[in-house]
């Protein structure tokens, strides 16, 4: 089991005048190579959570489990659990610093003190998984395009050779065809490599799209833990928490407030044209 | 009379002649006018945005704001009051402890006197609806209340218009809403000019005018509704059109009867229910 945690708490800053409790008893498994999305508002607590999961922070109180790791127990050293998950925080590439792209991405597994010639063959093999030419490794990273700058400092993570990664928001301030462009990339991760891929948005059109579970954080608990089928139901729920559904959901949903005999949930487009096609054929029928 | 008049605008890149990252850009704003620039990364939207307060000079072309122009030094703070910026990220736009202390930033560097800050500031946060977080302080706001103060800060330095590159990016639905909500209002209500740059194209359909940039170039502009009626060219850009735009599309293509230029889940639903 990758990660398990168990009635955990999170206080920043326990004991004093300045205290906030961050995380409340969050009971949550996540098994190998499952597509989970997390959505919350701003200040729900899903960053201190993430944050739990490659123990750049251990719990207040409760127990955490991860990749094997028992990061509740103060003595366990972290070090390796943050090679094994990989963070990728929001716009990482505010965080290229190299020469060269090569030397950038090849960072993580030379402090790991890895042979030349792996750290090379892990780099091409990072740039190859986000789709980048490995010719461009010669580069300046900051001759490249936002969001070729944006897979850089993804492939510089996955040369960690993580089984779990997190991504924060990675498609914030990219382009329709950017977007599209890492969220394929991501998936395919996910689907071919079997690596297990924790997903923090906003959108809400990625989560219905993309992940298999759907995690709802709200106030530091989870209020909503399933697919995104079933919690994109809560349409009236999650906008009280600042969230939203998908567009395609609240066509079918404002239809429905007009009479119309459609399911209470479209994930994608298709599925909204459907369930529209459907009802008219039906109405032209009767 | 335009508040943004733009003619022949060409910017370099650092200096190199042959990568252009703005090319004969002619365009001109209307007081009032409520103008989103969609494009994609790269396409010189920012540049461009840089142009209207002067953090960037033409290297070809004029731009004028309020018939100032840019290059005039002696200009430079006019220009700057003129046209207020907000940009994506609202933690590094926040300089004080204090939300009124942030907003009164702007106007204490400009030397106006005490009493007026404080009915600038006042003002500035009713606009935006924050004055109740007056004293409150901002890094424990939500992202879009930091947004509305960011632009609590610009208002109270009474700009003609207000430029917002990617403001909404970072936030989350409800904090999007608040902004793009705050932005409507005061072009409604007050006629304040706003230009937004965007990646979302359901904020863009709520503009009056979209301009859109390919390779530092305008090459397609319009009423929304003109807009993203180029489902083609948009595409091929790599941009996208709304959702209820693309499902009305699609609606249409296997026979339903529905008008064009549909554009928001309200109009697509009305038209489906009529």
């Amino acid at each position: 089991m990758p990660i398990a945690l168990r009635n955990v708490s999170f206080t920043y800053m326990p004991g004093t005048p300045f205290q906030r409790h961050a995380l409340r008893g969050i009971s949550l498994d996540i098994e190998d190579g499952e597509f989970v999305g997390i959505i919350g508002q701003t200040g729900s607590g899903k960053s201190t959570l993430v944050q739990l999961f490659n123990g750049l922070l251990r719990p207040t109180s409760g127990e955490a489990e991860i990749n094997g790791i028992i990061t509740s127990k103060p003595e366990v050293k972290l070090r390796r659990l943050r090679q094994q998950v990989g963070l990728v925080f929001q716009f990482p590439e505010h965080q290229l610093f190299g020469e060269t792209v090569e030397f950038d991405v090849g960072f993580g597994p030379r402090n790991q003190g890895l042979p030349d010639d792996e750290i090379a063959a892990r780099v091409r093999d990072a740039l190859t998984l986000v789709d980048l030419d490995p010719e461009i490794g010669q580069r300046s990273p900051f001759d490249l395009s936002g969001g070729q700058m944006r897979r850089v400092a993804i492939a510089g993570v996955l040369a960690m050779k993580p089984s779990i990664l997190i991504l924060d928001e990675p498609t914030a301030g990219l382009d329709p065809r950017g977007r599209d462009e890492i969220l394929e990339k991501i998936a395919s991760l996910q689907r071919e490599r079997g690596i297990t891929v924790i997903l923090v948005t906003h959108s809400m059109e990625d989560v219905a799209r993309l992940v298999d579970r759907l995690v709802v954080v709200h106030r530091g608990a989870i209020s909503y833990d399933g697919s995104p089928r079933e919690v994109f139901r809560h349409a009236s729920s999650l906008t009280d928490m600042g969230l939203s559904v998908p567009q395609s959901t609240l066509v079918l949903q404002a239809l429905r407030k007009r009479g119309w005999e459609v399911p209470e949930v479209a994930l994608t487009e298709e599925e909204a044209r459907q369930a529209i096609l459907t009802f008219l054929q039906r109405r032209d029928m009767a | 009379m335009p508040i943004v008049e733009i003619s022949g605008l060409t910017h370099n890149y650092e200096g190199d002649a042959t990568v252009l990252a703005l090319s004969g850009i002619d365009v001109s704003i209307n007081a009032g006018e409520f103008v989103a620039v969609i494009g994609r990364n790269g396409s010189g939207k920012s540049t461009l945005a840089k142009h209207l307060n002067a953090i960037l000079l033409p290297d070809e072309g004029r731009v004028l704001i309020n018939g100032m122009d840019t290059r005039d030094e002696a200009l430079l703070w006019l220009i700057r009051q003129s046209a207020g910026m907000v940009f994506q990220n609202p933690d590094n736009q926040i300089v004080a402890t204090v939300v009124e202390e942030d907003v009164a930033f702007g106007p204490e560097n400009l030397g106006v006197p005490t009493p007026d800050i404080h009915t600038r500031v006042d003002e500035s946060l009713r606009q935006v609806d924050m004055l109740e977080y007056r004293g409150h302080a901002p890094h424990l706001l939500s992202g879009g209340q930091k947004q509305r103060v960011a632009i609590a800060g610009i208002l109270a330095m009474r700009p003609d218009m207000i430029v917002l590159d990617e403001a909404t990016a970072m936030l989350d639905p409800v904090g999007r809403e608040e902004v793009m909500g705050t932005l409507i209002r005061l072009n409604r209500e007050e006629g304040m000019t706003v230009i937004i740059i965007t990646h979302h194209m359901d904020e863009a359909v709520r503009a009056d005018r979209v301009l859109v940039l390919d390779e530092g170039r305008i090459v397609l502009q319009g009423t929304p509704t003109e807009v993203f009626a180029q489902y083609e060219i948009l595409q091929r850009l790599g941009l996208d059109v709304p959702t209820a735009a693309r499902l009305a599309r699609e609606l249409r293509d296997a026979g339903v009867v529905l008008p064009a230029g549909i554009l928001t889940v309200d109009q697509l639903v009305g038209a489906l229910c009529l």
